[in-house]
């Protein structure tokens, strides 16, 4: 047999169909469903008068667009938000699909409330429309965002129209060094390969860096892979992941749970398999990073300057210009002396127990500085419940944060939590596009520790200095 | 889905690298239940004023490009979020083709369900439509999906790969899901194998 990546063995298990020009039918295992890009396609299978698949397979949970404060269990005030999760409490109904509605403590964010409940596993695909899907990768499952029309696809057929990827290796190599995080890995490797840079491969992240990550800082990597235009990234498991994964509600037990970790243990990349393309990064060249401008790959470390536009080349020239002047920055400026108005804790990139653990041994004992406004949003009920047990939540209260309802929050600011025109902060989300957190709000994407820095000192900091 | 086979019209000019999908349809505008209505907030952010009047320098606001029907774009259009509005909004304005030198995987797949047509082209090729693109409608791009062509206003012609498969079924309006049905025989067969193969699943 010729030696295989983990994700040409993925797909060739899922392949339910393949035509001579390569086009295949992929089949899907898991596909999570949330209210905003969901509603055209159960309204196309009701107007076609077609059944759901797979209803076991299949996974809803409200997380965009719910409000983020306690009297949430009142309703929901904005119409437009309320009318698309009161749609998805219908068509988890009329379809029989598995739901966990906003009054469910294991409500959240759906890439949290997947894994936390065991619906992710190794060796499966999963898809959502919804791009951040890619941080099921964690666990060596094949898993990518999709478009509305395939959600409906996968709801009738529960399989996708797939043209197989190219396999791209990025290693991370030795230790990463005190202070830096998963987060920084991610965005460091965006900055090396541009957010185009992934386009049509699927990426595999490898390397002792890797490897020596929890599932918490597995997903924060495999999350951003979108944004550096990957299809999907994928860690292979290994003990880390069983672990993670052993005793959750929907993992399997007794014997199944020994015949998928029979399985399981054969999903990773043979030595001599063939790869596309190689990126390796030294784990101890990574530093803690900030983004300044508007685009993901605008990545600097803390210790770095703004740039010119002049340090570029070709069409990212006047992108920078327009970055620096939406951004309120100028060239040359320390990254460290930028002031913030504002700290966003959460997200499905950053918003999993082990973040808000980084987050609270920063902010132990400080308080943050006057007028910031702080909030922490954890990734789902659980995840909530879980930091209060353990006073993480006592900690963020008597800095200052204000401590939330699980959810997508300012992460995309499609519920009120927003920036208002001009207002910047630093942010353990994933983007960092003009108006993406609201109307002319300037993010800096960073590390769930280089967050609390911030909200302490006013300014985007070097965590070291605070450890 | 509407078939697209040959489209004459003009080409607005964008030549902002990374134009993502929040640029194309901001997230207030995801609200909506339906597919349609996306076209008067295409680009709003960019378009309008917060008083909702337009804001004259944008491109698809000055007068030679309000009808355009095809965008020629700087890199990695359509990067980010997988919101399928974006092609929706493209499309409720009028747009039905856009050339580009890269584009977002999932921006990319989702064109082709609606009807749009992304092509992506070399440099070089790209440059020289933005300068036809720039001189507004007296320029015409004439495109040609079954011949895989670009013709400019000028008589020179570009050639454009595009996967078969994907073209087949623009041209012929084709909805995946009936294909897809078609073989259900196969997804059958392939879930009961993989019941026991894999039974945790």
């Amino acid at each position: 047999m010729s030696p295989k990546t983990l994700y040409d063995k993925i797909w060739d298990a899922h392949l339910a169909h393949e035509a001579e020009d390569g086009t295949a039918l992929l089949y899907i295992d898991r596909h999570l469903v949330h209210e905003v890009t969901s509603p055209q396609a159960f309204e196309g299978l009701r107007m076609a008068n077609r059944p759901v698949h797979a209803p076991d397979k299949t996974i809803a949970v409200p997380d965009h667009n719910v409000p983020t404060t306690e009297d949430r269990v009142n309703g929901i005030d904005n119409e437009e938000s309320r009318i698309q999760v009161d749609a998805l409490d219908k068509n988890a109904k009329d379809f029989g699909i598995h739901y966990y509605p906003v009054s469910d403590v294991r409500q959240g964010i759906v890439h949290i409330v997947g894994p936390e409940q065991g619906w992710t596993l190794p060796g499966m695909t999963v898809v959502c429309g919804d791009s951040h899907t890619a941080t099921h990768g964690a666990f060596g499952a094949l898993a990518h965002g999709i478009g509305t029309s395939e959600v409906e696809h996968v709801l009738a057929t529960q399989t996708l129209i797939q043209k197989k990827s190219k396999n791209m290796k990025v290693e991370i190599t030795g230790k990463l060094r005190p202070g830096v995080t998963a987060k920084d890995i991610t965005l460091s490797v965006i900055g090396e390969t541009g957010t185009a840079g992934g386009t049509g491969y699927v990426i595999e992240y490898c390397g002792e860096a890797i490897r020596d990550l929890s599932m918490e800082g597995r997903m924060t990597v495999c999350n951003m892979a979108i944004e550096g235009g990957a299809r999907a990234g994928l860690i292979a498991p290994d003990d880390v992941t069983y672990d993670y994964v052993k005793g959750r509600p929907h993992a399997p037990k007794g014997a199944q749970w020994e015949a998928a970790l029979t399985w399981w243990k054969t999903l990773y990349s043979d030595d001599d398999a063939h790869w596309d393309k190689v990126i390796t990064i030294k784990g101890e060249d990574i530093a803690p990073v900030v983004t300044w401008g508007t685009s993901p790959e605008d990545v600097l470390p803390i210790t770095a300057s703004v740039p010119a536009p002049e340090d570029f080349k070709g069409g990212k020239v006047d992108a920078a210009k327009r970055a620096l002047d939406y951004m309120g920055l100028t060239p040359g400026q320390a990254l460290s002396e930028i002031e913030i108005d504002t700290v966003f804790i959460g997200s499905c990139t950053n918003g999993r127990i082990e973040d808000l653990r980084a987050a609270a041994a920063i902010l132990k004992g400080k308080k943050i500085k006057d007028g910031m406004r702080a909030m922490v949003v954890p990734g789902s009920g659980l995840v909530r419940a879980q930091a209060e047990e353990e006073g993480l939540a006592d900690i963020f209260k008597e800095a200052g944060f204000e401590w939330r309802m699980a959810g997508c929050s300012m992460c995309l600011a499609m519920n009120p939590d927003q920036l208002s025109e001009g207002e910047r902060c630093a942010s353990t989300s994933n983007r960092n596009f003009e108006g993406r957190q609201g109307f002319k709000g300037r993010t800096h994407l960073v590390s769930p520790a280089m967050a609390a820095a911030a909200a302490v000192t006013g300014h985007l900091t070097d965590v070291r200095e605070m450890m | 889905m509407e078939k697209f086979q040959k489209l004459t019209g003009t080409a607005a000019p964008m030549p902002l690298v990374n134009i993502d999908t929040d640029m194309i349809i901001p997230k207030v505008f995801l609200k909506s239940i339906q597919r349609t209505g996306f076209g008067k907030n295409l680009f709003d952010e960019m378009r309008y004023n917060r008083d909702g009047s337009e804001i004259p320098d944008f491109v698809l606001n000055k007068p030679q490009y309000r009808n355009a029907e095809i965008i020629v774009a700087g890199d990695n259009f359509g990067c980010g979020s997988s919101r399928e509005h974006a092609p929706w909004a493209l499309k409720d304005f009028g747009i039905k083709c856009v050339i580009s030198t890269s584009f977002a995987d999932i921006f990319y797949n989702n064109c082709f369900k609606n009807g749009i047509l992304p092509i992506v082209l070399p440099q070089e090729d790209v440059d020289k439509l933005m300068d036809d693109a720039n001189r507004g409608a007296n320029a015409t791009l004439t495109v040609d999906l079954e011949n895989q062509t670009i013709q400019g206003p000028d008589g020179g012609s570009i050639a454009f790969e595009v996967d078969a498969f994907k073209k087949h079924c623009l041209i012929e309006g084709l909805d995946d899901i009936d294909l897809t049905l078609a073989k259900k025989a196969s997804i059958d067969t392939f879930e009961a194998e993989a019941a026991q193969a894999r039974p945790w699943v």
